[in-house]
């Protein structure tokens, strides 16, 4: 196996320029994903899916003044309490923004650029019946459009929405780190074609440490709400080939706050299957038993 | 009642993609899988307790339950021509991997008791009568050891799909891995027992009555402790569409499996309870397959229970040995 | 500037990294002012009150780098005592004309200009503004400036009252932060943390940057908004410094090159004033109005002679005046807008459309389309089928029932080109820097290059060419270029280097100093000279910049020649010091007796500072050795423009023609000297009206390339943004009923269009003039057909006003309605627009 690779974007500097995602269908050649003006801010892709594998997210927000819990105020990182003022951006279950006043201005605008997370232990790769999905000598995870018979079962498995099935195709489709060009020896599309290095490409070990650089500069710049996602090899996907520095909750941004790799819980699933199965071979033998007596 | 959760999103949009199993298929893929693990279930138990008729019942239907819940899976496939592709590797993390072994298994042993079954009720069959006379001499028991067999493949065939869709970031599903199996296999007794009762003479279903209120017992007893114990991730299967899908099956497995327990006294009877029972499982299928698309689309069953776990300092981790495939 | 140039933006990204504060100021708020350290907002037609200010700012409290300011630019200049201020005439400067709706600008003159002046000269003074008003008027003068005395009198303590210092001060005494809350909407918080970093960034030590782009041109005032943060950046010692500078973001791709080698009307290739049919009857004539004799524009003869030589070869000698007469002639305003009219009024019969679409791309898209109906033939090259070729048979006009396709006699040739990928050549981009490009595939099918295009074309009507006179301009043309490949596709390396110009041996030239006003040598473009030095394609050089100095000198070829930095002589102080370590740039060896550095000096290599120029000295000699704008007259930065404004020698701030509040600062309300056409086609909403109470303006996506011929086609890009929308504040949205992601109805005199609506707080509300306006945002990319993404045409919208000068449209700051829903069809369309414009 190579050294593992990766992708970290900076959402920090990201410009929203959508670069990223003409690159990705460009090269890999994914067809467009619909013609929907969506009325969400400047973004009218949407998510993630199996015709989509970079998607810029934009989030427009009011930050409050200063020491009314701004950024660097008393509330400190992790919690920024921005009002997402966009319309359509939900706040609460009700969609009404708490305390927003129409026509306050929006002064902070959030674009960032969601990727598949290539997991360390990925559900897809995990749930594959086929073997489609596999992990590549590069530690991504890649499915062989060759094998893949479609039964979709990795799209409701990916903790992060990424992974989609193509329904004219019938087959699973998703980012592959440009799997045939980091065999080539060039970086994925996005990164390449990124014009701010928002996407920054290359052995995980060493993202993740200019990543941190890059938090700690924020913070000494009082930029308090800056955060690293998917970084952490401890998480309960231990950790993303892809991670992210945010500059507010990961839910803003459409992300899992806390995602899972659900086969983390197979062998309990298991276990209660055959507690269930067991109890319902006792119960049919009781059924008989008793009919004998 | 759970308070309303405040949370964030992204436009409202969900986090995680909503199964894409279609409807019927799936639904019709996941009884026809409980009906046959519970009706070979049956067989066996038939065989070793002398229940011939019931017997050969639960064989043709566990039989024609996994052939055609097998052809429901193909034709639900993105590339139905690749099914065999299932079975290139056999993965103990994929519970689809693990399924079809199990279903290939099972569908295999049931169609060989089932013919064995047929061949005997009908021994002057032309088909028969074409058989080496060796292999037909052999069928009878090679049938009654593959019903038997069975009944290990059978309880499997009905409760991996609980595993199935437990395995996924759906909430409403992967939440409640440990009531599914229960609920699933509750209700495969009960579509056994159904389908024992409707298609075996009265005096010879009495075994098929009895698994059928006890699988309705099962089912309504995993159900409520389901709802109890989800609390917001559980909505789903109390509200919307899902939520009446799950009434009514709620309402129709109680109904007949208390029919159940009187139908051996009257022809109606029978067939109502066994109805009720039939469609009470067909509707926790299609609730249980609608509950995880509501539990995907909104983004606050994904996003609560997350945040809660943050907020608590009780991080998700894999600090358990992995278990990730290879 | 992340909006449409993202690529560009990476190295404000990068400067960021290294501390750079960046502010953002725009009407709405962009992925710009997204990664900016701070967002203005400003209400769209602005820009010279909020510039004004600054330049108060500086004045007032003294920030000014004096001595910079002193040595550098016209500051201590005395000024004409005929000369009035708009603060005296309440928004005139003196020598309008009210009935020719121009200026004579001879009371602007530098005091003594008028007794010095060479006759030539000064006719060309007092026709300034008379040109200006018929033919887009600076660029008569070259790229230089318009000739005006090389040492004028001059006051260095700066206390003359009618010192250019003392004058500018008075001018903008009443730019005010409290004007600038009234007018552009800036509190005055914002107003003063902008003041304070530009000024604090500014010196010996540290320089500003201020970039723009069309958003700062596209006014009735366009010239005059860069004439102000020209003031602004002299004042703060800013020009010809590393890291600093006024940069103009071109449109996109090589436009800056088709203004070097121009696609316009008014001048020939670098920047030499096309000759008028009356004014320039022989070579002598033209020189004489054709700008200054001392600077480096003083030796405009070689330049003109060599193109003469480039352009027809052996047959241009002396004695026929280098086949001067061979040149068409302006006769007027010639300018995209006049030559429209010209087609509704049928006296232009054919047109050329080559990579625009301007049905779509240009204000009044409705005049436009009525135009294109009106020619004998239309010529349209572009990649694919652009509305401009095709609005005989699929334009809104149709639908309204305002044309017919059997009505319209226009014939439409649709010539397919070749994309930027599929053939060779050279782009131009913003910072001068010419850059070659390798052809990557063939052009599919029928398309060929622009190149191909033109040089069959020429070939093709040189051989039906007769014996006349009249065809003697074509015949003796040299048109000869080497060609190859299947369809004889000729080199675009030869016309480079024909462009580049040849010596009297037949080499490539190396540097426009080696061109000769005696026929000797030939160049198509005298600041190209250079780019095939050496006969080597210098704009080919790829050398990364991580194996080369921050210049970069060798990536790329940059005119003049290869100089990075305009004026950089301003970058070392008056004795040829750098004016500080951190910031040097060129500098005087003094042991070498050279000026040197990282740059290529912009100034003649042995001048040394203390250089005096004698009297009736010519050209570069007339400069001292202490005046770094060469091209000058006079070798200063002008604050003050004696001439080459059509609409003033200052800045001034004016309503737009369409705005919904009165001039807060003088009884004029608009550009006094504006283009407007008197027409009955020509509709305009009244100012203030309560009918358009709207501002109005529009603007491109990052997603689309302007009238999107080369983005609405691809689903990869058309995905991104399929629809037309208009961006309305969320208060505007909920007082109008108009619902996110619903439809409007956007009105003015000229068209109704339909749009999706995005409501959004990144369009904010101002408050000014005791109430609140509310903006419109518009993207202009879409069109009716031709894509997978259409839309209504924005630019339907905007009206045909123009700036005097350079003659363009004021397409960023207009008024409106604003109804909720689709708009009307067919008729019911017409009906509605006929109850806006009646009110």
């Amino acid at each position: 196996m190579a050294e593992r690779v990766g992708f970290f974007t900076d959402t920090s500097i990201c410009i929203g320029c959508k670069a990223c995602e003409v690159a990705c269908k460009e090269w890999n050649d994914v067809p467009d994903d619909g013609f929907v003006f969506r009325a969400t801010s400047y973004d009218n892709t949407g998510g993630l899916g199996a015709s989509t594998w970079r998607h810029v997210a934009f989030i427009e927000q009011r930050v409050p003044a200063p020491g009314n819990g701004g950024p660097g105020g008393p509330s400190g990182a992790g919690e920024l309490p921005a009002d997402s003022v966009g319309p359509g951006v939900e706040t609460g279950a009700d969609g009404e923004r708490p305390g927003a006043v129409v026509g306050e201005p929006v002064d902070r605008w959030l674009m960032a650029s969601d990727v598949c997370k290539h997991c360390t232990h990925a559900a897809c790769l995990d749930v594959c019946p086929t073997g489609a999905l596999f992990r590549t000598e590069f530690h991504t995870v890649v499915v062989q459009a060759d094998v893949c018979n479609g039964c979709g079962y990795c799209v409701p498995a990916c903790p992060y929405g990424v992974i989609g099935r193509r329904e004219d195709d019938g087959r699973a489709f998703k980012c592959t780190m440009c799997y045939d060009r980091l065999r080539g020896g060039l970086e994925p599309a996005c990164a390449k074609a990124c014009p701010t290095d928002s996407i920054q490409f290359g052995p995980l070990d060493e993202l993740l440490e200019r990543a941190e650089r890059r938090v700690t500069d924020l913070h000494g710049q009082g930029r308090t709400e800056a955060r690293l996602y998917g970084a952490d090899p401890n998480d309960g996907v231990g950790g993303d080939g892809a991670f992210f520095l945010l500059m507010d909750d990961p839910e803003v941004y459409g992300l899992p706050p806390d995602p899972v790799v659900t086969t983390r819980d197979l062998p309990a699933m298991w276990g209660w299957a055959a507690g269930a199965a067991l109890s319902m071979a006792g119960v049919m033998a009781a059924a008989f038993l008793r009919r004998r007596r | 009642m759970v308070p309303e959760a405040e949370f964030r999103s992204y436009y409202g949009q969900p986090v995680i993609k909503a199964p894409v199993w279609h409807v019927p298929h799936m639904p019709l893929y996941l009884y026809l899988g409980g009906l046959s693990g519970g009706a070979s279930l049956m067989s066996a138990a038939a065989r070793l307790a002398g229940h011939d008729r019931l017997g050969l019942t639960a064989r043709v239907t566990a039989a024609a339950g996994a052939t055609l819940g097998a052809g429901f899976l193909v034709a639900e496939l993105g590339r139905p021509e690749r099914f065999l592709n299932m079975l290139r590797i056999f993965k103990p993390t994929s519970p689809m991997s693990v399924g079809s072994w199990i279903l290939a298994a099972h569908s295999g042993l049931s169609a060989l008791a089932t013919a064995s079954a047929v061949m005997s009720a009908a021994p002057a069959s032309a088909v028969a009568a074409r058989l080496p006379r060796r292999v037909a001499a052999a069928l009878p028991a090679a049938g009654d050891a593959a019903a038997v067999a069975t009944a290990l493949t059978g309880p499997l065939m009905a409760t991996y799909t609980a595993v199935l869709v437990a395995d996924t970031a759906v909430p409403a599903w992967h939440e409640a891995h440990r009531e599914l199996p229960f609920l699933f296999a509750g209700s495969a007794l009960a579509s056994a027992g159904a389908m024992g009762m409707l298609a075996t003479p009265r005096a010879q279903a009495g075994p098929a009555r009895v698994a059928a209120a006890a699988g309705a017992a099962v089912e309504l007893a995993a159900g409520a402790v389901i709802e109890r114990r989800l609390g917001l991730v559980g909505e789903p299967y109390r509200e919307g569409r899902s939520g009446r899908l799950m009434r009514a099956a709620r309402a129709l497995t109680a109904g007949g499996g208390l029919l159940a327990t009187v139908a051996g006294r009257s022809r109606a009877l029978t067939a109502l309870s066994g109805l009720a029972l039939t469609a009470g499982a067909l509707c926790t299928r299609f609730g249980v397959l609608e509950a995880g698309r509501a539990s995907a689309a909104d983004p606050k069953y994904t996003v609560v229970p997350q945040r809660q776990r943050l907020e608590s300092g009780d991080r998700a981790s894999t600090a358990a040995p992995a278990r990730s495939w290879p | 500037m992340a909006e449409c140039h993202p690529v560009g933006f990476q190295w404000v990204m990068e400067a960021k990294a290294r501390g750079a504060k960046v502010f953002h100021i725009d009407p709405r708020f962009t992925r710009t002012s997204a990664l900016a350290d701070r967002y203005l907002p400003i209400r769209a037609g602005t820009d010279i009150v909020l510039l004004g200010a600054l330049i108060n700012h500086v004045l007032t409290n003294g920030l000014d780098f004096r001595e910079y300011v002193l040595a550098y630019t016209n500051a201590s200049t005395i000024i004409s005592e005929d000369f009035r201020d708009t603060e005296d005439l309440d928004g005139l400067f003196s020598g309008y004309d009210a009935e020719g709706r121009k200026y004579d600008p001879s009371s602007w003159a530098y005091e003594g200009a008028e007794e010095e002046a060479a006759a030539g000269q000064r006719r060309e003074q007092l026709e300034g503004g008379a040109q200006h008003a018929e033919a887009a008027g600076p660029h008569e003068y070259g790229s230089g400036g318009p000739a005006m005395l090389a040492t004028p009198s001059t006051d260095p303590t700066l206390n003359h009252p009618r010192c250019v210092y003392q004058i500018l001060k008075r001018h903008f005494a009443r730019y005010t932060p409290e004007m600038v809350a009234e007018a552009c909407g800036i509190e005055p918080e914002a107003f003063a943390e902008l003041a304070e970093a530009i000024t604090a960034n500014s010196g010996r030590e540290r320089t500003t940057a201020w970039v723009y782009s069309v958003g700062w041109t596209q006014h009735s005032v366009g010239a005059q908004y860069i004439r102000a943060g020209a003031i602004l950046q002299l004042l703060l010692g800013n020009i010809g410094r590393p890291g600093g500078g006024i940069l103009a973001l071109r449109g996109h791709a090589s436009i800056q090159g088709s203004s070097d080698i121009p696609t316009l009307f008014n001048i020939l290739p670098g920047y030499l004033p096309m000759p008028h049919a009356h004014r320039h009857e022989d070579l002598d004539g033209y020189l004489a109005a054709a700008g200054a004799d001392t600077g480096f524009w003083g030796r405009k003869r070689s330049y003109m002679v060599s193109l003469l030589k480039s352009w027809w070869g052996d047959a241009a000698t002396a004695d026929n005046d280098f086949r001067f007469d061979h040149l068409p002639r302006l006769t007027g305003d010639h300018g995209h807008y006049t030559t429209v009219l010209g087609q509704i009024d049928g006296t232009v019969k054919g047109y050329f459309v080559v990579g625009e679409n301007p049905a779509v791309g240009s204000s009044s898209g409705r005049l436009q389309r009525l135009g294109l109906a009106n020619l004998d033939w239309l010529v349209v090259r572009d990649l694919r089928l652009v509305e401009t070729a095709t609005f005989w048979k699929d334009g809104p006009e149709l639908e309204t029932g305002e044309m017919r396709t059997e009505d319209i006699g226009t014939e439409v040739f649709f010539m397919p080109a070749a994309s930027h990928v599929e053939k060779e050549g050279t782009f131009t981009n913003t910072q001068r820097l010419l850059q070659w490009r390798e052809k990557a595939v063939d052009p599919p099918g029928e398309a060929r290059s622009d190149l191909w295009f033109y040089y069959h074309l020429g070939k093709r009507i040189r051989r039906r060419l007769t014996d006349d006179d009249i065809d003697l301009p074509l015949r003796e043309l040299t048109w000869d270029y080497p060609e190859h490949g299947e369809h004889a596709e000729p080199s675009a390396e030869a016309v480079l280097r024909e462009i580049n110009g040849t010596g009297p041996d037949g080499r490539a030239l190396s540097a426009y100093t080696e061109l000769e006003p005696d026929g000797s040598t030939r160049c198509g473009c005298w600041i190209y000279c250079g780019v095939y030095a050496d006969e080597v394609n210098q704009a080919a050089r790829r050398k990364s910049r991580h194996e080369q100095g921050r210049i970069a000198p060798e990536w790329g070829w940059a005119w003049p020649a290869n100089r990075r930095v305009l004026y950089n002589r301003a970058s070392a102080d008056p004795e040829g010091r750098p004016w500080s370590e951190r910031k040097k740039l060129v500098w005087w060896d003094e042991e070498k007796g050279e000026w040197t550095g990282h740059d290529v000096p912009d100034f003649e290599k042995d001048k040394p500072p203390h250089y005096l120029p004698p009297d009736e000295a010519r050209a570069e000699d007339a400069i001292s050795g202490s005046t770094p704008f060469i091209m000058q007259a006079d070798g200063k930065g002008w604050l003050y423009a004696p001439a080459g404004m059509a609409d003033g020698p200052l800045p001034t701030h004016y309503e737009p023609h369409e705005s919904p509040v009165p001039n807060p600062l003088y009884g004029r309300r608009a550009n006094p000297c504006r283009k407007v056409y008197d027409r009955p086609e020509v509709p305009y909403n009244p100012a203030g009206s309560s009918r358009f109470p709207y501002v109005l303006t529009t603007y491109r996506l990052t997603e689309h390339h302007t009238a999107g011929g080369m983005s609405r086609s691809l689903p990869y890009l058309a995905e991104l943004q399929p629809e037309l929308f208009c961006e309305v504040s969320p208060r505007l949205a909920e007082e109008l009923g108009l619902v996110n992601g619903g439809w409007a109805t956007i009105v003015t005199t000229r068209a109704a269009i339909e749009a999706r609506v995005l409501v959004t707080g990144r369009i904010r509300p101002l408050r000014l003039d005791g109430r609140r306006i509310e903006q419109v945002g518009l993207p202009y990319h879409w069109g009716w057909s031709g894509g997978v993404a259409t839309g209504d045409v924005t630019n339907d919208l905007m009206p045909m006003v123009l700036d005097p000068n350079v003659y363009i449209q004021e397409g960023k700051a207009a008024t409106c309605d604003v109804r909720p829903g689709r708009r009307p069809r067919g008729q019911a369309l017409l009906e509605l627009m006929e109850e806006y414009r009646r009110g």
